[in-house]
């Protein structure tokens, strides 16, 4: 056996004269960086030197096969560099280009997850094996940070499979396990053994010498289901824009390049389309978007679930016994999502029907899920004994943690939450779910204020993957450290605040549906106001979640603050609870569930604008242009996020951003509310907080923050 | 004539070879010619909304290049939505027929700023595409005894008696005169670089031409359509000639126009347009002029038609400074001297399609931008275009700067 390291690939040449290159650079995972280029460049080259050489394979030394681009070094790449990645993308492509027009057979033996550039590498070898193992996946993720697969990966797709299957991969970015992967045709053989994929792969090389050459390459080649020419690849394209669009609505570049980019595949040969690709992804690397969404999904994401926002030096804390505080909604959502987590849960109500109703959503989900296929009979079983509904204190005994979810009511929380302390001693930790009631004033009512947390889960429990804890004036770090475990322990994505009048989430949100009452109050046309923020990105329109979140609610939460006189001390939201009060005062218009709001809604699920908000508010000659409109919708949120970071409302940029994307929809573009502001411009963002001040008032001053950060040329991270 | 059709300006881009090897392979027709209405609103702080009508060639329009590519660019170059926009196909002419009919939309007084040009990207939508009766329905073939313009260029030589090394010094020099002029910036003026998403250049310059060429060289080529004529088209084509005993083949790719991917843009106005947008006109269209000849040698109209647009601008040969004739194959651009009694010496003065290539619809408004370039650089005042066209046809253009 001759062994040849190369920096980063391991080397070896077994006695049949089969290469095998294991990857293994330095780092815990193999990244498509500098190292990489210069280690692929050397093994090619290598590879061409042999005298007698039967075939090779790739496989990596790592528990990963390969991790993919180097997210890092991209982000570093600024405007006016897009000519220097082209050439750095190409030089990729060109040593995989190589790999795969040697004249021996290459297989990859996949034997950890291989996304992106890790699938790209696969896809220059002419056969792909892959363990058998559900942690073994490949995909391209690119997508989804806002890049596109350039190191070949769209244009060999398209080759490989056709424009129809391939097209969702690439759009979607999913991972796919070892049996879909065999589905889509991405891979050719599944193994069992981990210990027998080298073999396997030899086994196949022996067998399959005149196997070298890649269908693209052979004579004659024709791209599956056809190329541009083709009257069914003709019609599919002149649809793909729409169906796009209807997912994106044109605020992503990425899916769009790649879409361009599979119609030039179908238009030009294979090395011209792999130039094309090369320049698409150059363009896209420095886009605010990509930069955008990298910073945010990507680095802060992993900082997150890294525990950036947990209190260092306390021990890991796992809660085996759950307690619960009321069946409703909340309660019993929270109870699902624990059960499914494999922690014992109480589930207590007032009554022991109230409670046993509670389960019953638990119920209810496994068994969507056994119909789905997702489970077994026996999962839900086991799932199910893990809640144990009660009418008493007594079986709260033992908890690790107690979540109090009753009724958004200050005087009730507090009484449940002293009462459970009764029972159960004050030590054991207490989080109260909320998305607006002041934690410190919770927890100042009850003993031990400082095993007092709040943990605001968002609705419906299952499907939101964010939690914000938020801290009490007087929580300890032992609390947090409790309550972060346990976020991640039922796998949600937590971010920490302190404690404010509405916290992060609930605060600038409320200047959302304060916004589109504002506008409305302006005259606009009310399916305006809605458009327009559905074309900056809002997943729903302000009025549409105005009436989700009910008038009535908006009423309530205004009549609270009033009471303990805070009422717009943060900010001045008073348009929306205005017109909330006056719907509800003269029309009776609570909100979508209380009989309909800005919206009339019909047996069928459609709905239409009440049209008495016509006459009451509308006024034809009022013009406002477009982008002052998407701006107002956009900028108030963005300028309360920074009022928060100013405030130490929020603890990290990392959290406003996360908070803002998964908790209450900030565009996916923006990369978080906080984000939106370093590719924005710190300068620019200013200058047009000035302008929207002198049209439209004092709540779009730029805030302090931005103020000082552009002055020092600094950005948020 | 009521209004005077002015040449504000002429542009083009570069031409690269027609296969997937070529240059411009990448880039999408509708791309190339959004990049030429980029740069003529660049150049000119040009109002786009004040443009009438885009009118460009066009002569595969199908599949990328189909359905009125000339207003999918427009959109493309994301001019204002006002403009218009026609995709026009008179064969080989069509661009020169762009600039025709623009200087008669200008000339009518009806419309006031037009873009004419054409465009075609032959490595992505070949030659033949379109299809079309006059060569693939038999029925139609037979009757108008259709032959391929490459025996017809044959014939043209067989008649004149022009030899091989004839047709390959008219090619040499051809090649000659254009690497000269590149080399020394005659089209730098003219040529605009075609740029990636990312501003990277793809291609800024001619790269079809071959400065290396030589006789032996050239003389060494096989024949293009010997085999062709062999298969039965000689016979067609004796049947109308009669006195033919013999086809010489002497084409050959060194001497027949290159297949190039390539496109072009010519602003032409009236007199109240360049006020408006103080625009100064380079030039002027004189006269146009348009017919056919016999459809079965196909290449015979050029002379013709520049005696036809001579005699509509009440001219003479003499009249002219500079021909532009297309060298589509060699025996056609020395059947046009021959026809008008003109010298090499001021005709295709900076070569021709032989060696920078011939992108079909294209190529007549780049016929254009080099003549206009080359009166003005030699400080002369008239020039003729004329070009061989499908089916017998002639187009010419008599052009004078002002």
């Amino acid at each position: 056996m001759s062994t040849n390291n190369i920096h980063g690939f391991i080397y070896e040449k077994d006695a049949n004269d089969i290469a095998v290159v294991t990857m293994n650079m330095d780092g815990s995972v193999n990244a498509m960086n500098a190292q990489y280029r210069k280690a692929m460049s050397e093994t090619v080259d290598k590879l061409y030197s042999e005298v007698s050489l039967r075939g090779v394979v790739f496989t990596s030394a790592k528990t990963t096969f390969f991790a993919g681009g180097d997210l890092k070094e991209m982000l570093s790449v600024r405007a006016g560099e897009e000519e220097q990645q082209f050439q750095q993308i190409q030089l990729i492509k060109h040593d995989l280009r190589r790999l795969e027009q040697m004249k021996v057979p290459v297989v990859a033996a996949i034997n950890g997850a291989a996304l992106g550039g890790g699938f790209e590498i696969c896809l220059a070898c002419n056969h792909r094996i892959m363990l058998n193992h559900p942690k073994v996946v490949i995909g391209f993720p690119e997508v989804t940070l806002g890049l596109l697969p350039g190191a070949g990966g769209v244009v060999r797709s398209v080759h490989m499979l056709g424009m129809e299957k391939s097209l969702p991969h690439l759009l979607e970015g999913l991972s796919l396990g070892p049996k879909a992967a065999i589905e889509a045709g991405y891979v050719d053989t599944l193994v069992d053994d981990a210990d027998g994929l080298i073999e396997a792969a030899k086994t196949w090389i022996k067998s399959h010498s005149d196997d070298w050459q890649q269908p693209w390459d052979k004579k004659h080649h024709t791209i599956p289901g056809g190329d541009i020419w083709h009257p069914k690849i003709i019609s599919m394209l002149a649809i793909a824009p729409a169906a796009l669009f209807k997912k994106t609505r044109g605020l992503l570049p990425a899916p769009e390049r790649i879409l361009s980019l599979v119609g030039d595949t179908l238009a030009v040969d294979f090395d011209t389309a792999l130039r094309i690709e090369a320049r698409a992804l150059a363009y896209l690397i420095t886009t605010p978007q990509a930069k955008n969404i990298i910073t945010s999904m990507f680095i802060q994401m992993n900082a997150i679930r890294r525990d950036a926002s947990r209190p260092k030096n306390i021990g890991p804390n796992v809660v085996q016994k759950l307690g619960i505080l009321g069946a409703g909604m909340m309660g019993q959502g929270i109870a699902y999502a624990a059960a499914i987590a494999g922690i014992d849960v109480v589930l207590k109500d007032v009554t022991k029907s109230a409670a046993e109703k509670g389960k019953q959503y638990t119920q209810k989900m496994l068994d969507k899920g056994i119909s789905k296929g997702q489970l077994t009979a026996q999962q839900k079983d086991d799932i199910l004994q893990k809640i144990k509904p009660s009418d008493s204190y007594q079986d709260l005994i033992g908890c690790d943690l107690i979540i109090e979810a009753v009724f958004e009511d200050l005087a009730l929380k507090t009484k449940v939450i002293a009462q459970a302390q009764e029972v159960v001693g004050e030590k054991v930790i207490f989080a109260t779910n909320t998305s607006t009631l002041p934690i410190t004033q919770i927890a100042s009512s009850v003993l031990l204020p400082e095993r007092i947390i709040g943990i605001h889960f968002f609705s419906p429990v299952d499907k939101m993957p964010l939690i914000e804890i938020i801290c009490g004036e007087r929580s300890s770090e032992q609390t947090l450290a409790i309550a972060f475990d346990f976020v991640k322990q039922i796998k949600k994505t937590p971010i920490v605040v302190n404690d404010s009048l509405g916290f992060f989430t609930s605060r600038v949100f409320g200047t959302f549906m304060d916004e589109g009452a504002r506008l409305l109050m302006d005259g606009l046309d009310p399916v305006l106001i809605e458009s327009l923020a559905k074309q900056v990105g809002m997943p729903v329109g302000p009025l549409a979640v105005q009436d989700e979140v009910s008038q009535e609610l908006s009423k309530k939460a205004a009549a609270t603050h009033r009471e303990m006189g805070v009422f717009c001390s943060l900010g001045d939201n008073s348009a929306n609870v205005k017109v909330s009060e006056r719907l509800i005062k003269e029309y009776s218009r609570g909100g979508r569930y209380h009989g309909g709001g800005y919206y009339n809604y019909a047996e069928d699920g459609s709905k239409a604008i009440w049209p008495k908000l016509y006459s009451l508010y509308h006024k034809p000659e009022v013009e406002i242009s477009y982008q002052d409109i998407k701006d107002r919708i956009l900028f108030r949120q963005v300028i309360e996020s920074l009022k928060c970071l100013q405030e130490g409302v929020l603890r990290s940029v990392a959290d406003g951003n996360i908070g803002s994307l998964l908790g209450i929809g900030a565009p996916k573009w923006t990369g978080g509310y906080i984000q939106f502001v370093n590719t924005y411009g710190l300068d620019n963002f200013i200058k047009r907080c000035d302008e929207l001040v002198s049209l439209y008032g004092e709540r779009f001053v730029a805030p302090k923050i931005v103020v000082e950060k552009a002055a020092q040329h600094q950005y948020f991270d | 004539m009521s209004n005077t059709a002015y040449l504000y300006d002429a542009i083009r881009t570069p031409r690269s070879k027609g296969k997937k090897d070529g240059a411009l392979h990448e880039v999408k027709p509708v791309a190339l010619g959004a990049c030429l209405l980029r740069e003529l609103q660049c150049r000119h702080d040009l109002d786009t909304s004040y443009v009438d009508d885009v009118v460009m060639g066009c002569v595969m329009p199908t599949g990328e290049q189909g359905g009125d590519i000339a207003k999918t660019i427009v959109q493309f170059a994301n001019w204002d939505e006002s403009v218009a926009g026609v995709q026009l196909d008179r064969f080989c002419a069509s661009g020169l027929e762009a600039v025709n009919l623009a200087a008669m939309k200008i000339a009518s007084g009806w419309e006031d700023l037009v873009v004419a040009g054409g465009v075609e990207s032959m490595s992505r939508v070949p030659m033949g595409a379109s299809g079309g009766s006059w060569l693939n329905d038999p029925e139609i073939s037979q009757y108008c005894t259709a032959v391929p313009q490459g025996i017809g260029a044959d014939t043209i030589a067989t008649l004149e008696g022009w030899t091989r090394e004839d047709v390959d010094a008219y090619a040499l020099e051809s090649q000659r005169r254009a690497a000269y002029a590149q080399k020394n910036g005659f089209f730098d003026k003219s040529v605009v670089p075609i740029l990636d998403c990312n501003n990277v250049v793809i291609s800024s310059k001619d790269d079809f031409i071959k400065p290396n060429s030589t006789l032996e060289g050239l003389g060494a080529l096989r024949p293009s359509f010997e085999s062709l004529g062999a298969m039965g088209f000689d016979l067609l084509m004796q049947r109308k000639y009669p006195a033919i005993v013999k086809i010489n083949h002497v084409h050959t790719p060194g001497n027949s126009s290159g297949i190039v991917d390539g496109a072009s843009a010519v602003l032409i106005g009236s007199e109240k347009a360049g006020k408006d947008l103080r625009l100064s006109p380079r030039g002027r269209v004189v006269a146009t002029a348009v017919l056919a000849t016999d459809p079965t040698i196909m290449l015979l109209g050029p002379g013709p038609a520049a005696r036809k647009v001579l005699a509509r601008a009440k001219m003479q040969v003499s009249d002219i400074d500079l021909f532009e004739i297309n060298e589509a194959f060699a025996s056609v651009a020395m059947r046009f001297m021959k026809d008008l009694d003109i010298s090499h010496e001021i005709t295709n003065v900076c070569g021709g399609a032989i060696a920078m290539g011939h992108p079909l619809g294209a190529t007549g408004a780049m016929l254009v931008s080099t003549l206009l370039d080359e009166l003005e650089r030699r400080n002369l005042k008239r020039g003729l275009i004329a070009l061989c066209v499908g089916g017998g046809q002639g187009i010419a253009t008599i052009i004078e700067r002002v």
